[in-house]
């Protein structure tokens, strides 16, 4: 196994540890097709945590949007990012939308499925923040992918932003009903109704 | 491994092995036999929690062969999990954090070594004083003070109920009772029996002549029927088992009375709490049974009491 593998492992592992993550197919099922993830965002466990919820086939296909200026050095930062989680890196400081939005159609290619998180940074995790524009514009461009509501519980509390150390509580990752931009929707209605559909997978 | 070859231990597992057996035997021919959407669901529950219990006792069985430190890191291991359910159904905030660290990192390992070193005035005190007056004092420095009494209150509690109750079943072997040495192990699989028994007994009574409710806004499943069956039986068992203890027929009969009401007290109060939460269980862990915690709400209350009886009477 090469080394990438073997610290993926070791992370997948580590993480069911310390956050005891239950997956709920809610409405959805775990498949190999392409698809777009969204989740939201409010701890550094989230991508990992949801890669290891997916089934091993289906994680091997899937590969998390990270921020370049965050993931894109070297160092362990960079060896993760590129070689364990294979992430796009996107330029979220980017002038252009477009072109982040033509980058990771272009990445995805015919196989790979990704990981988005719509609310563009991490939030407190007591309220979801509006969505940016670039899941609206990626499902237009490519209508054939589902896009996958992923609401993901209690990662905030167990490694808040701004906090360095664990409190390893038991969380959830709530997988919901596909959906995909209809040509009649205008961007804000899209992404109400995404919103809309990440908030309906809370548990009370 | 001494522990086990003990014969009174061998006699306990081999009992245990023979109830295991039966109840897996009358599980299978009620599964052949059950009719209807309703009858079959209580009994593949039934089954869920058979099997279940087959994990449980293995597990107690290896760490009770291992010795004393196999026990402690048991019961240590389970107060961190129950403690995990408990906060993750407590709505604490971010100005917790910190404090929730200490508790998880710092508090449960040391309560669990301070009974494995015999160190019995510091494992007493160190929760009601050193992590209760500890805590509050971190999570103020965080400068939260939204519902900081009501926060801080939820901690200790779950602090005290699932780990510092909990710690008091492993903490039965640092008693120094005379004519007793180094049987210790036995007045714990005593109590984890009795208690577990209990549970048990209630269960089977309530469901098969459980008519009056005792609580059914906390717990509708509780019954007279099931709370007297279960209760008596169980205090039964636990007087025929009296050669296991230091105790006498009569002192176990009395033992086993109080443990097994506390028990069910445990039951009753962790209900409550769960109900306010609004949840059925807290956690999955245990396949029919819920969480670490809806297993060991029983043992919480009765260990602690079982402890501190069997050290004023009997060292």
């Amino acid at each position: 196994m090469s080394l990438a593998g073997l610290t993926g492992g070791l992370l997948i592992g580590t993480t069911r540890l310390l956050c005891g993550p239950q997956a709920r197919w809610v409405d959805c099922q775990p498949s190999t097709r392409q698809r777009i993830y969204f989740a939201n965002h409010c701890s550094h466990l989230d991508a990992v945590v949801l890669w290891s919820c997916l089934p091993p086939p289906v994680r091997r296909l899937t590969r998390p949007v990270a921020a370049l200026d965050y993931w894109g050095g070297g160092g362990l930062r960079g060896f993760l990012a590129r070689e364990v989680f294979r992430s796009i890196l996107v330029d979220r400081s980017g002038a252009d939308p477009r072109a982040v939005v033509d980058h990771l159609a272009e990445s995805m290619g015919q196989t790979d499925s990704i990981i988005l998180f719509p609310e563009g940074t991490r939030g407190t995790g007591e309220e979801l923040a509006p969505f940016k524009s670039g899941l609206y514009y990626l499902s237009r461009k490519r209508p054939e992918v589902e896009l996958v509501p992923v609401f993901m519980q209690n990662l905030n509390r167990i490694l808040p932003k701004g906090e360095i150390l664990p409190v390893p509580l038991f969380s959830s990752v709530s997988f919901g009903s596909p959906l995909r931009a209809e040509d009649s929707e205008s961007k804000a209605e899209f992404l109400d109704r995404a919103r809309e559909a990440l908030l309906r997978l809370v548990e009370p | 491994m001494k522990i086990l070859a003990e014969p009174r231990m061998l006699w306990l597992f081999g009992g245990v092995l023979v109830l295991l057996v039966l109840a897996s035997g009358i599980g299978w021919a009620l599964d052949r036999t059950a009719r209807g959407e309703k009858a079959r669901a209580v009994i593949e529950n039934l089954n869920a929690r058979i099997r279940a219990w087959w994990v449980m006792c293995a597990v107690f069985a290896v760490a009770t062969a291992t010795g004393g430190l196999g026990s402690i890191l048991l019961f240590g291991l389970m107060s961190f999990v129950a403690f995990r359910e408990f906060v993750t159904m407590t709505p604490t905030r971010r100005g917790d954090h910190r404090a929730l660290f200490w508790a998880f990192f710092f508090f449960i390992p040391l309560q669990y070594w301070l009974v494995a070193v015999d160190w019995y005035g510091m494992f007493s005190i160190l929760i009601p004083i050193y992590a209760f007056l500890f805590l509050p004092t971190r999570t103020a420095m965080s400068g939260e003070t939204e519902k900081f009494l009501e926060r801080t209150a939820k901690i200790q509690w779950g602090l005290m109920v699932s780990v510092y109750c909990v710690s008091h079943a492993p903490a039965l072997l640092m008693l120094q009772i005379p004519g007793f040495e180094g049987q210790n192990a036995l007045l714990l699989f005593y109590l984890v029996l009795v208690v577990q028994s209990s549970d048990v007994l209630q269960y089977v009574f309530g469901k098969i002549m459980g008519r009056r409710k005792i609580a059914p806004d906390v717990s509708p499943n509780k019954t007279w029927e099931g709370f007297l069956g279960g209760i008596l039986s169980a205090t039964l068992l636990g007087s025929a088992l009296w050669w296991a203890t230091p105790f006498t027929p009569l002192q176990a009969a009395g033992m086993s009375l109080v443990i097994t009401l506390l028990g069910f007290s445990g039951g009753l109060v962790m209900s409550a709490i769960k109900r306010d939460r609004g949840i059925k269980d807290f956690g999955t862990l245990i396949e029919g049974h819920g969480g670490i915690l809806d297993r060991i709400d029983s043992i919480c209350f009765a260990a602690p009491v079982f402890f501190h009886l069997t050290r004023f009477f009997f060292t």
